[in-house]
């Protein structure tokens, strides 16, 4: 494949789409979860917000923050995915693109998700890639520290 | 032609050094190797991979310990790097160049040795905005041990250090100062002597990280008048894990040692301990003997140049940089002082630096990208981070045009 090609299986038109204009970007007043990720190499910097409902289900989710293309695409597609999951299937998905993101195999429910393919050839930017996924799970368990990609 | 033509690109031996440096003439991703990441590390000439492969191969040994031959010639090739060391940056005396593992071991010596002992509540450390993490944590370590605080002197949009306000800071509670000679992210050129002359006008003793000045630069330690000055080998063209701490001998003769261990000490006994004399007084274990030696191997390859002539190469060739630079659409320069070493940070549109860097990565151009270790600086300008070139004396003007359409090419793919 030529360089001009791999560069734009990085960058196609869906990643800086949703780079350019993230989807659910914004805060919630009253999230019942929530977690901030931040990746020190690079400075990329967000914050998940997610109502969860009684019956474990994501009601609401979004997400705010600074980055390259690779992480705000990456949250935004996030949210578009994991809303109205149930937290159970979030975990799973959670796994699914790490593991096909760090690994290169897991299946995705989210078709849309394999986007984020290109990114496997660029070892220093898969972290870029994975932020918002490392925030999802802190949020989900809860934790109150920040994610890191550390 | 002038004379900065001249020595840009035709003539001079800085314009032919760059088949020294066998990195260089590689390909990556299928491109000539555009290599403008020098403030991050330099390149080394062959003569600096020889000498290190040469003492490997033949005189590896302890050094300053054994009687035999290796011992011996280990220890004269360490020794004789010091001296070329010390008569890089002019030092005074041989005793004065304390051997590190790089600029960061330099300043926190300083922070532990020198501060630690003689600071507490009520006193301050003086530092700028414009600081390498190196040059910020070290003091706040020191402070929170000691209780002192740490002052930061401001910086104008230009990234310049604010004269004025900083020498208003220069109180009788600063204990000492600590600032970089050039930045690494903005590439400004503080006016030290002017600096240096107002601290020692009320006493406070100095201390320059020159990390990013002595590879660009002639450096006089004694002109300048700062009590301390700390440098790596690596910006420089030798190898990493290697650095020097100057300091002014009255100081460092006062200061207690920084690590204890073998070589630092003339007798041990369970009693009590008398340390060795200076430098070695702060040279504990064995040292990176292998990389010192390439160090001193980068101080003569430099000087057979001369500083001199790489700053007139360099200078020419970052202003040839700028001009270009100005040219490509969207592109904001960040860092634009009135005295700038070969280092120009910028932004393209609002493409994130780490985009950017990828890209011109697959066309073969090294660049760093983020925060470049200045958060500070960066939450001072507004910004996440920046891409930034640097140059050495290794670069020429073919580097700048295939980073400048690199940069055409990146605008193309963010449409």
């Amino acid at each position: 494949m030529t360089q001009n090609a791999e560069l734009q299986d990085l960058y196609q038109e869906l990643i800086l789409d949703h780079a350019r204009s993230p989807r659910n970007f914004g805060r919630l007043n009253n999230p019942t979860h929530a977690a901030e990720g931040i990746n020190p190499l690079c400075g990329d910097k967000l914050k998940l917000y997610l109502t969860i409902d009684s019956d474990q289900r994501v009601n609401e989710i979004c997400f705010e923050g600074s980055g390259c293309a690779i992480s705000m695409a990456s949250a935004s597609l996030l949210t578009e995915t994991v809303s109205s999951l149930s937290v159970t299937e979030a975990e799973a998905v959670i796994k699914s693109v790490t593991t096909r993101l760090t690994h290169g195999s897991a299946v995705i429910q989210n078709e849309k998700l394999y986007a984020l393919d290109g990114v496997r050839k660029y070892p220093m930017r898969v972290k870029c890639a994975t932020l918002a996924w490392h925030a999802l799970r802190a949020a989900l368990g809860n934790h109150h520290t920040p994610a890191t990609t550390e | 032609m002038n004379r900065a033509q001249q020595s840009s690109d035709f003539g001079s031996a800085v314009a032919r050094c760059r088949k020294d440096f066998p990195a260089l003439g590689q390909k990556v991703n299928g491109h000539t190797l555009t290599y403008l990441d020098s403030a991050a590390s330099a390149q080394q000439p062959s003569a600096v991979i020889d000498s290190v492969a040469r003492y490997q191969r033949e005189d590896h040994a302890n050094v300053h310990r054994g009687v035999h031959t290796l011992s011996a010639r280990a220890t004269e090739a360490y020794e004789a790097a010091r001296d070329k060391l010390c008569n890089f940056i002019n030092a005074a005396s041989r005793s004065e160049i304390v051997l590190t593992s790089g600029t960061t071991e330099s300043v926190n010596l300083v922070a532990q040795s020198f501060c630690r002992p003689r600071i507490g509540p009520g006193d301050q450390i003086l530092i700028t905005h414009l600081e390498h993490h190196s040059n910020i944590v070290p003091w706040q370590i020191v402070c929170e041990q000691t209780g002192a605080e740490l002052v930061v002197a401001p910086i104008d949009d230009a990234g310049q250090v604010e004269l004025e306000p900083m020498f208003e800071l220069m109180t009788q509670s600063v204990r000492l100062l600590s600032l970089g000679h050039v930045s690494n992210a903005l590439g400004t050129i503080n006016p030290l002597r002017q600096i240096i002359d107002q601290a020692q006008k009320r006493e406070i003793p100095v201390l320059v990280d020159g990390a990013q000045g002595v590879p660009h630069m002639v450096v006089d330690v004694q002109q300048l008048g700062c009590d301390f000055y700390a440098f790596s080998g690596h910006k420089m063209c030798g190898p990493t894990g290697t650095g020097v701490l100057y300091g002014r001998e009255s100081l460092l003769d006062e200061m207690p040692p920084y690590q204890g261990g073998g070589d630092m000490i003339l007798e041990v006994s369970f009693d009590g301990t008398v340390y060795n004399d200076l430098p070695y007084k702060f040279e504990a274990g064995t040292p990176n003997i292998s990389g010192v030696i390439g160090h001193g191997a980068a101080v003569d390859y430099l000087q057979a140049l001369g500083m001199q002539n790489i700053q007139d190469h360099e200078m020419a060739l970052h202003a040839y940089m700028v001009s270009e630079l100005v040219k490509v659409d969207g592109i904001r320069l960040i860092g634009t002082a009135e005295k700038q070493a070969s280092v120009q940070s910028f932004m393209l549109d609002d493409i994130h630096p780490h985009d950017l860097g990828t890209i011109l990565d697959q066309q073969g151009v090294a660049i760093r990208t983020g925060h470049h270790c200045a958060m500070p600086l960066m939450q001072r300008l507004g910004l996440p981070g920046t891409a930034r070139a640097s140059l050495g004396l290794y670069n020429n003007r073919g580097d700048i045009d295939r980073l400048t359409a690199a940069l055409e090419k990146t605008r193309q793919i963010f449409g």
